[in-house]
């Protein structure tokens, strides 16, 4: 999904940077609110930026015979929300810039759109139409799965743009047949990641999820039995 | 570990695995796992002959081995702290269930 460096026209560059800008400001103030009134979860803070490093960094062949790599933004968007995905989608695509020549800071606005702003909404989404409905595991591999193919749709929306060609609907079939069409794998791998880290962190800090309002006491029966009697903190 | 996280993550390595079988014998030369960005820009100039790049990397990996380092360097960032956490609570919860 990164869009190299000086291949979007300065006008498209200024237009991703202004739209994503808006988001990654509202989403600092978001992590030092949240990082005033719930200290304790800075740490799943991180999980969740580290997951985004490791899974971003895995180019993984697809069936159509090209390499594409995860995003990991659902599992943030899930727990956080939209705008502090997108601060820490910015980390990682800084990195990927700066040092991988991936991606590049011309393209860094429209880059931080896709992968954090664009697919984390649509992991919400999907996350808020699911949630209570099913099993909290199910709910956050298809809002994974969705967030990282709907990274790779908006790239593809975002170069049509920039490059319509004579016939933008044609060019737009080409660039989601390129990035759209690797990707389904790609998600679908990633969503099983990501259920497995979610079981994990559920497993072991039901109570940070629990603070964060994304699961109700219904899914950890074990942990809220053991509070009622002190067992637990 | 649950039987349920062994089968999704044999479903993991299973997609991954697939293209390597379906295109075996295949390599870069041929246009196969080739990087889909890549392929991206060629369309670019492909729809768009004129179109001259404007800017380029400050700073690009000298060789693929830079580059594989770099690459290496940002999953293990991430995957050290993820560890740590899960090993961090693990260790918690079973001291608790001990006392």
């Amino acid at each position: 999904m990164h869009i190299m460096e000086g291949y979007l026209p300065p006008m498209w560059c200024a237009i991703w940077y202004i739209l994503s800008g808006i988001v990654v400001g509202y989403g600092i103030i978001k992590i030092n609110q949240l990082l005033k009134e719930m200290p304790e979860v800075k740490p799943l803070l991180a999980v969740a930026g580290a997951y985004m490093f490791v899974l971003s960094s895995l180019k993984l062949p697809s069936v159509t015979g090209s390499c594409s790599h995860p995003c990991g933004n659902g599992l943030s968007a899930v727990l956080f929300g939209v705008p502090i995905t997108a601060v820490l989608a910015t980390i990682v695509l800084l990195f990927q810039a700066l040092l991988l020549a991936h991606g590049g800071l011309t393209t860094l606005g429209a880059n931080i759109f896709s992968m954090g702003v664009m697919g984390p909404l649509a992991g919400v989404i999907v996350w808020k139409l699911l949630k209570g409905k099913i099993n909290s595991t199910w709910a956050v591999m298809l809002a994974a799965i969705a967030a990282d193919w709907m990274t790779y749709i908006t790239t593809s929306i975002q170069l049509t743009l920039a490059f319509p060609g004579e016939d933008p609907v044609r060019t737009l079939m080409v660039f989601l047949s390129i990035f759209a069409v690797t990707q389904i794998p790609l998600a679908i791998a990633e969503g099983l990641l990501t259920a497995v880290l979610w079981d994990k962190i559920k497993e072991l800090r039901p109570d940070l999820l629990l603070k964060l309002g994304v699961i109700d006491e219904s899914e950890v029966p074990h942990y809220t039995q053991a509070m009622d009697t002190g067992g637990a903190e | 570990m649950e039987k349920k996280h062994i089968l999704m993550i044999l479903g993991v390595i299973i997609l991954v695995i697939i293209p390597l079988i379906i295109y075996a014998g295949k390599g870069e030369e041929e246009g196969y796992f080739g990087g889909a960005d890549d392929a991206a820009e060629d369309i670019i100039t492909e729809v768009n002959p004129n179109y001259q790049p404007w800017f380029s990397p400050i700073w690009e990996p000298p060789s693929g081995e830079i580059e594989s380092l770099l690459f290496a360097l940002q999953a293990a960032i991430g995957a050290i702290i993820i560890g740590y956490f899960i090993g961090y609570n693990k260790a918690k919860v079973e001291l608790k269930s001990q006392s």
